[in-house]
Parts: structure tokens; sequence; C-alpha cells
């Protein structure tokens, strides 16, 4: 097969003897070059006698984002999600006759601005073709794409995730971007099997896409959901796509292998449907245990497509076009090349100056992006790297946090706790975002205050916080009063308890004297179980410290 | 189909080139152009159709040749003819979604091939690929504003059969013939 294929690649590029793709083996090879999903194509096919040792997984992701401009890519229609069927349609995202495209400068301007966050190359001249397949939700037969020169080629993306046993260690990862495409979207398919026929909604149809093609440098479901998480993040941050996957705003397609490391890569399926991060680490890692598991029994993994069916947390084969599929990819005639401009002195003379997109501008537009953002907040704050990525992951914990900590004293690493854990904890217990916490910023300022302040432990701090979360609205103050949750620094009463702690624990008080001072926490934890958390641990510690030299 | 439109595009770039440089010489790409924003900008208007029409059907036009200009290539300048094995030919019909059927419409398609196959007899080397005359021209760029759309109705009262608002089409492609049944066919057709 590889022999073949790199005969049918010399075969390509010498035109004048073309007509050979006619022979049918040449012709496969020929559809995969054409499309841009090259790459672990024509590997030798990795077959497997005796049981393999460390089969390694592999993953490449092809992500399709949605543009979020007001109109479509090449029409003036609007862009909404669930408007009424078919009432977001021109006569030229229904393909009529006559009708021919205009680009969308707010569509080009996005795709410069995501490729520039994630270090691409732009293409100072970029072309756009026609990829030709049949299906009724894409009116016009072919979609408009940018095949032979994309707008932006070879980039990065830097991404994080808390890996490691305790879940507490920031592993940093990156992968490259092949990459970003403009093109259209299609339209939307409603399958009515009873009656046979299929219901078409054009709504969707032209919608502005940027395809990321990104490398298979990511081994496993969590890296690829660390990647795309931390790609939905910079989109959004850029506000070039809403990025909810949900809406189909943002959709990813998997492409996994698995082969021995320092082997070629094995063959590959590509699994689609997938429609939330989770799903798609799911996704990947079932995939990468059944093509593992085949080949461990001595099968071939097949080269296909796959679903991923979320109930069952399967990926099963979806109807197979591979061998029939050739795409026809020719230059779209109706628009001369895209030309973007490095700097405003590049700019040709007499140009309207609302008729180009200039990267310059767009570069000095770019807003602060996550991973600065979690560098600031490192460097600022003095947080861990692991808190970092823990607030700018959570949309809005940043601003909450910085909230916080306008209207407390305490250290910001003493906060971040409380952001992290108590509040988000609480927040995905009940699946909700930090915009809809019970508790405001300033609320919660005033709880850590009284704590700060010495007027609640840290444990009843903990109650108080419990019970703002149930009943919204009340203070922090109210409850302390209600709960009677206040400190207890009476010394008289405190010395009774300690003395009544210590007489029931002699042997304690006896490790405690003969010098083991760590029995004295156990005896604090008593004393502080018997005040329901509300002693004055400094207070205590000293008492019994007293009590027991 | 879809390898005669290949080979076609492919050669094509040497030709269409050439013409460019025809229009340009006589001071036509000016019209050209300007026809080509009026027919982005003002789409679907008869006048405009009409004034195509009207500026490349003028009869004293003296830039346009009077006779022909060309002459057949000789075959010896052409590669071996193509013969179409029957697994292609299937391919082709299900991406073409045309049915050759008959041992006539086979001999139809090779001798389209053919035909096409003196396009290697142009001499294109040397010579920049274009995609069309409009390579030089920078591209038309839209303010992100929304000036269509919401005409639902308009545009189903073109489709034969609608639901409510949705466009009503057959359950996804028609299976063709498998390669048993098309042999018989073409046996028939002898």
């Amino acid at each position: 097969m590889a022999a073949s294929s790199v005969a049918a690649s010399e075969l390509l590029q010498n035109m004048n003897k073309h007509i050979s793709i006619l022979y049918p083996k040449a012709s496969y090879v020929i559809r995969r070059i054409s499309t841009s999903r090259q790459r672990s194509d024509s590997q030798p096919q990795l077959r497997v006698k005796s049981a393999p040792q460390q089969l390694v997984g592999v993953v490449g992701l092809e992500v399709h984002a949605q543009i979020n401009s007001n109109t479509k890519l090449f029409s003036g229609s609007s862009v909404r999600f669930s408007a009424p069927p078919n009432s977001l349609v021109s006569p030229f995202d229904a393909s009529l006759p006559g009708t021919l495209p205009v680009l969308n400068t707010r569509c080009v301007e996005a795709a410069v601005m995501t490729a520039l966050a994630l270090n691409c190359t732009i293409n100072r001249t970029s072309l756009f073709d026609r990829k030709h397949y049949f299906y009724a939700d894409l009116p016009a037969g072919y979609q408009i794409t940018q095949q032979r020169r994309p707008i932006a080629v070879d980039g990065f993306l830097d991404y994080s995730f808390l890996g490691g046993k305790k879940r507490n260690q920031v592993i940093k990862r990156t992968v490259s971007i092949k990459q970003i495409q403009l093109e259209q979207d299609s339209g939307k398919s409603l399958h009515d099997d009873l009656r046979s026929q299929t219901l078409i909604d054009l709504n969707r149809a032209g919608v502005g896409l940027m395809e990321l093609v990104m490398e298979p440098d990511m081994s496993c479901g969590e890296e690829a959901a660390a990647a795309v998480g931390e790609l939905q993040r910079i989109l959004q941050t850029l506000g070039t796509c809403q990025g909810n996957m949900s809406e189909g705003q943002l959709r990813v397609d998997a492409n996994v292998s698995v082969h021995e490391p320092g082997e070629p890569l094995g063959i590959r399926t590509e699994v689609k449907n997938i429609n939330s991060i989770r799903y798609l680490a799911k996704a990947i890692d079932y995939e990468i245990q059944r093509q593992i598991a085949v080949l461990q029994r001595g099968g071939t993994v097949q080269s296909q497509t796959r679903a991923f069916d979320s109930k069952s947390g399967e990926t099963v084969p979806m109807r197979d076009k591979e061998g029939l599929q050739d795409y026809r990819f020719m230059p779209e005639p109706n628009l001369p090349p895209l030309i973007v401009y490095e700097d405003n002195a590049s700019l040709p003379t007499g140009i309207d100056a609302c008729q180009v997109v200039v990267v310059q501008a767009i570069r000095e537009a770019l807003p602060e992006l996550p991973a600065v953002k979690r560098e600031r907040l490192v460097q600022t704050y003095g947080l861990l790297p692991e808190h970092s990525l823990t607030l700018v992951n959570e949309d809005g914990l940043v601003e909450y946090f910085e909230e916080v900590l306008k209207a407390t004293k305490k250290e910001p690493r003493k906060v971040i706790g409380w952001v992290t854990k108590e509040l988000v904890g609480h927040l995905k217990q009940q699946d909700m975002s930090v915009s809809q916490s019970p508790i405001a910023p300033s609320a919660l300022a005033e709880l850590l205050e009284l704590q700060e302040t010495g007027h609640i432990s840290s444990s009843a701090a903990r109650r108080v916080f419990q019970e703002m979360w149930r009943s919204p609205g009340k203070t922090a103050l109210q409850i302390i009063r209600e709960q009677d949750l206040g400190l207890v620094s009476d010394t008289a009463q405190l010395h009774n308890i300690c003395q009544e702690v210590l007489d029931s624990h002699p042997d304690e008080v006896n490790a405690i004297r003969g010098g083991n001072k760590k029995v004295l926490n156990k005896l604090m934890g008593l004393v502080q179980r018997e005040t329901k958390g509300r002693a004055d641990p400094v207070l205590v510690r000293k008492i019994i410290q007293e009590k027991t030299s | 189909m879809s390898v005669v439109s290949l080979a076609v595009k492919r050669s094509c770039r040497g030709v269409s080139l050439k013409s460019c440089n025809l229009l340009a010489n006589d001071g036509y790409s000016i019209t050209n152009e300007e026809i080509f924003h009026r027919r982005r900008n003002i789409f679907l208007q008869s006048h405009n159709t009409h004034l195509t029409r009207l500026l490349s059907s003028r009869p004293l036009n003296s830039k346009v040749p009077q006779a022909a200009t060309w002459e057949p290539v000789p075959l010896d300048q052409l590669p071996p003819p193509v013969h179409i094995p029957a697994d292609l030919l299937n391919q082709l019909e299900r991406l073409a979604l045309v049915d050759f059927r008959t041992k006539q419409g086979l001999a139809c398609l090779e001798e389209a091939i053919r035909f096409a196959d003196q396009l290697h007899a142009v001499g294109t080397s040397g010579v920049e690929p274009m995609d069309s005359v409009l390579d030089d021209r920078s591209l038309n760029l839209r303010e992100d504003a929304v000036t269509e759309g919401d005409c639902a109705e308009e545009l189903l009262q073109l489709s034969k059969h609608t639901i409510e608002e949705y466009f009503v089409a057959p359950p996804g492609n028609i299976p063709l013939p498998t390669r048993e049944e098309r042999a018989t066919i073409l046996k028939h057709s002898e």
C-alpha cells in the first residue's frame, strides 16, 4: 500500500500523465491526497503477530468552530441558533442560480485573530476551493472551503491539565496546529424514517466555520479534552466562537490509532458525534482500548468512521463510505484569492479601508489570553499554578476571586481555597455557573473578614458558608448570631472545657508530658468538638499547653 | 464525468491564460470587471443579464475573430486512449449521480475523455497556473451586517415538496445497481 501511494503521488504531480488516475488503485489514494485530512495515511499496516507489549494511543483532532458573526460567510443573512426553520436563508444560501458569494470581513478577521492566538503563520494570500458531495442539506452540491492554501498554517497550542496521583500536579503539553481554514457550514437534516423522507432546514447552511486541524500529538482522552478545553477558552476570550459544544458551535472529530512507541503510526479510525468535552475523553479512551483489544486478539484495525454513543459509552461503526468518497476539489471560480495585509504601510494605494484585513491591527487588539492570565495570577497573587488553572477554567471565576480580594484584607493565598474548593465544589454539585452563585463576592468577603479578625473559627466559617448557600440574602453576621457560631473566647469557660477533656484523657496528657507534642492537636480537636468548632484555637492551645506542662 | 472535468480543469489553465491576455489587449477586462461587480451586488436582476448578452453578441466587434482559429490536434500527439473498468464506472456513476447504463453510454464517456485529451497538446511549461481571469483582482469584502434572509415563504414556494417550513428531500442517496446488476444491464444493451 505504501508503495502504491508513493507511485500515485508521483503520478499526480506529473500533470501530463494525469490520466493515469483512472486506474482504480491509484484513484483510491488520490482521494486521500486531495483532502486536508492526510496524515497517518499511507503508513504500512500494523500487523501484530505476537501479543504487543506497550501499545499506546495516538490522537489527532479536527475541530470545526462556528464563527461568532452577525451574518454568514458569503451572504448577508443572519446567524442564529434555534430560529424558525429556513428563516435565516438568502437566495445564495439556497444556492439559487445566478447568486454569487461575497466574503464577510468579520469571518476573515475572526480566523486571523484565532490564528494569531494559536501562533500560526498567516498566509498573505489564501485560496477558496469547492469540495463536492451530494447531500440534501448542502444545496449547491459543494462546500466552499480552503483546500490548496488555507488562511493560516503551522501553529501550536500550549495546554495544561491537573494530573498525577492526587490530581494536583500541573502537566504541560503542546499540540501542533497544522492549519486553519475558512469554510461553509451545511444545513441540517431531520430524518423521518417512518415516512421515508428528510426534512431540510437551511438556517445553518453557509454559516462561517474555522476548521482547525491538530496534529496527532496527543496520546489519550484526557490530553485531547484538555487541549479542546484550552482552545474553547481561547476562542471564547477572543470572541471568535461561542464555543458551546452542545449547540454545535464547536464540533470535534477525533482521529485515533494505536502503535508501539517508535513504530510507524497504526491504522486510524475517525470518531464523530461527540458533543461535550467529557464525552470526547470517554470516546477516545474507549476507542484506544478497543483498538488495542483488536490487535491483541491478532486482528487488524479497520480504517473507518465511528460514532460515539453517549448512552453506552462505546463507539460504533457508521455507514462506511470510505471507498466511494471523492470530493473532486476544484478552485472556486467566483472568488479571487483572499489577500490580507501585514500592516497599513503594505496597503496598496487607493484601496478602500473597509475592504481590507490588516494583521497588525488585529494583533494589537488581541485580548489577554488564558495562559497569560494564569501567569499573571501566579505572579500577582502568589498563587500556585494549579490554582490559577482552576480559576481560569471556570468562566467568571477570576473576576469573582478578584472581587473578593478587593473587599477583604485576607491574603490571596488564603482566599483561593475558599474560591476553588468551597465555592467551585458547591457550584459543581448543583451544576451551576459562577454567575449563578447564591453567594456574591462581597458576601464571601464579609465572611472571610469575620474569620480573619477572629470572630469565628475556620470550621465555623465553613458552616456559615453552607448556610449562606442555602438561604441567600442572609449575611454572614446574621447567621453567626442566629446559630450562635461566634468564637468562644471566654477564658474561664474554655478553661473548664479544656480541664474536662484533659481529665478524661490521662494517657494523652502523659504522652504530651513525655515530650510527644503532636498529641496536643488531638486534644485540641476534642475541645473543638465540645464547642462545635467555636473555640478560639490560639487560646485553646495556650490553655492546654499551660495545663500539661 | 468527474475525471473529464478534472482533466479539463488541469489543462485549461494554460488556455485560460491566453484568453486573459486577449481580454487585456483589447480593453475588455474593464468591462468584464464591471459586470462582475454588478452581478455581485445586484444578482438576479434581468437588465444585468441583458447587459452581458448585449456586449458579448455585438455583431460588428472586430476583436472577435471572424473565422475559427483552431486546428485539430494530430492523434499521435495524444496519450493512448483510456478504457474504463467496470468498478471505476460504478464509482463514477455514484459520484456524478449520472447513469451511463449502456455500452453506448460507456463509449460516449470514453469519447469525451478522448476529446479532452487534446488539452495535453497545449504547451504550458513555464506558465504559472491560473484559476480564473480574476486572479489579479482583489476579493470584494462585505461588512458584517444583516441585509437578507427572512424569506422562507418565497424560497419554499420554489420547492415541490414542503412540510411546514421545511424542504422535503428523499431519504439519503438512492442506491445504484450493484456490479452484478450492472453487468446484466450491459449485456442486455449489446
